[in-house]
């Protein structure tokens, strides 16, 4: 017979985990696609002058998150900012998507023709309404693949934020694991619900793309 | 009018016109014949201020394209222009990519900006495709609808630059008859092309591009018929 000592209370405190691990998402895209965007057009439009802004961003993609976390951490104390961990790992985690989002919308807006903004150009569109009009959402088509997979990733990374002091999905886990010794059937629970959030996502990106590909 | 006086354009090191002289009048039809990598495109793009130029000069009725106070926005929406690529607007419906720029940039109501879309589809045939996107249409409607399009902005001024070349031989006649109605209808235009015997029906005068100059020009009687120098019968026979 099948017993366990999970109770619905853990189950409830493993949900409550899984939201902030939503929130954690939700906050580092809103941040990571509003600064990718930016990063992203600047690093396309003026590709020598933002190699910089490549550079630094190339620290962030590479260097571990552990490490980003953690560092962040500290210079948070040393400088006396008083952010909660939370808001420390928003910004973290949201640079970190920043820094790949960049990425992401730089190819989308290289691969929108050239000759496709000359037309606009030449039908009197200005600068910013051939942005506006046809490189963004032309962009958009190419670079959305890429974006929804960053947020696949930075949900499984937001895990990470546990060791700063958060309970996200995971570390409401391993609590329970340590108390009730199960650590299977807690984390094979666990492990299906960031799959359902994880398909909740894809599944929503796929009933776009399939109405753009509608189009074309 | 069109006013092209000894234009130098450089890309980098490599000059590419080396001083063109070329009026298009009102009403006018010129074409430009020659062979690939003459300048022709290049020339095109100096017209409407896509690309700057070294020396000389260009004015459209009047207007300085290359002064340093020119609204080219502005100067822009008495240029049509046709490209080679069909340069379709990829997620805009056949009537949005016809209405964008008459809404966007002319600024016009909804309704008004359709019902001169609708007006414009018609005249090049595909008033029965409007809600379709570009991917569904063969290269020769895009190209016909690149045409409505520009055509939308009430241009004085009609450039196309090799409006044909990239689409297939059965597809070619059509865009071409769109082409001729136009030249019928007394619109001004300069027409790079590598159809010479359509230059020759159409044109009032066909300009034979070489090395980046105008190598020869006249009537299509002369320059298509007769010519005078021997580069120009050179390259006729190689394209015919
Ligand atoms: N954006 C550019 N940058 C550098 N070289 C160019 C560019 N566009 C055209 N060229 C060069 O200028 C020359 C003329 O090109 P183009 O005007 O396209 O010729 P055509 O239209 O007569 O075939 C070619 O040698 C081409 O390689
Ligand atoms: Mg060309």
């Amino acid at each position: 017979m099948f017993s366990t000592s999970l109770t619905a209370n853990d189950l409830l405190f493993m949900l409550q985990g899984a939201w902030v691990t939503l929130k954690l998402t939700a906050a580092a895209m809103l941040i990571g696609t509003l600064a990718g965007v930016v990063f992203g057009l600047l690093r396309a439009a003026m590709p020598y002058a933002t190699l910089p802004l490549s550079w630094a961003l190339d620290v962030f993609r590479s260097v571990p998150l552990l490490i980003q976390f953690v560092l962040f951490n500290s210079l948070k104390s040393l400088v006396g900012l008083d952010w909660s961990a939370f808001t420390v790992g928003c910004v973290v985690l949201g640079v970190y998507a920043a820094a790949f989002c960049t990425e992401i919308v730089r190819g989308g807006v290289l691969a929108v023709p050239t000759s496709l903004r000359r037309a606009s150009r030449s039908l009197g569109m200005s600068y910013w309404q051939d942005l506006r009009y046809i490189v963004l959402p032309v962009a958009t088509r190419v670079a959305f693949p890429g974006w929804l997979n960053l947020v696949l990733s930075v949900m499984k990374d937001t895990a990470l934020v546990m060791w700063i002091g958060i309970i996200e999905l995971l570390r409401a886990s391993q609590t329970i694991v340590t108390r009730i010794q199960e650590p299977l059937l807690v984390l094979c629970i666990a492990g299906l619900i960031y799959y359902l959030m994880s398909l909740v996502v894809a599944r929503l990106g796929a009933r776009l793309e399939r109405r753009w590909q509608e189009d074309d | 009018m069109i006013e092209i006086d000894q234009v130098h354009k450089s890309f980098g090191d490599l000059e590419v016109i080396k001083g063109v002289d070329l009026t298009v009048a009102k009403g006018e039809v010129v074409s430009i014949i020659g062979g690939s990598g003459s300048g022709k495109s290049t020339l095109l793009m100096c017209i409407n201020g896509l690309e700057p130029i070294q020396r000389g000069s260009i004015r459209v009725d009047g207007i300085e394209v290359h002064a340093k106070g020119t609204d080219l926005n502005r100067l822009r929406r008495k240029i049509g222009i046709v490209f080679q690529q069909w340069n379709a607007f990829p997620h805009l419906t056949v009537l949005e990519n016809v209405m964008l720029a008459p809404r966007k940039v002319l600024g016009l109501g909804r309704a008004e900006a359709q019902e001169i879309a609708l007006k414009q589809l018609a005249h090049v045939g595909l008033s029965d495709k409007l809600e379709v996107f570009p991917s569904k249409l063969s290269g020769g409607q895009q190209q016909r609808m690149a045409i409505a399009r520009a055509l939308a902005m009430s241009p004085d001024y009609m450039l196309f630059d090799e409006a044909t070349s990239a689409l297939d031989p059965q597809l070619v006649g059509e865009v071409l008859d769109t082409i001729r109605l136009l030249a019928e209808e007394g619109m001004t235009m300069l027409l790079v092309t590598h159809e010479i015997r359509f230059a020759r029906d159409v044109s009032d005068r066909v300009a034979f591009f070489r090395n980046g100059l105008v190598h020869e020009i006249g009537p299509p009687a002369q320059v298509i018929n007769a010519p005078q120098r021997p580069e120009t019968a050179e390259f006729l026979k190689s394209v015919r």
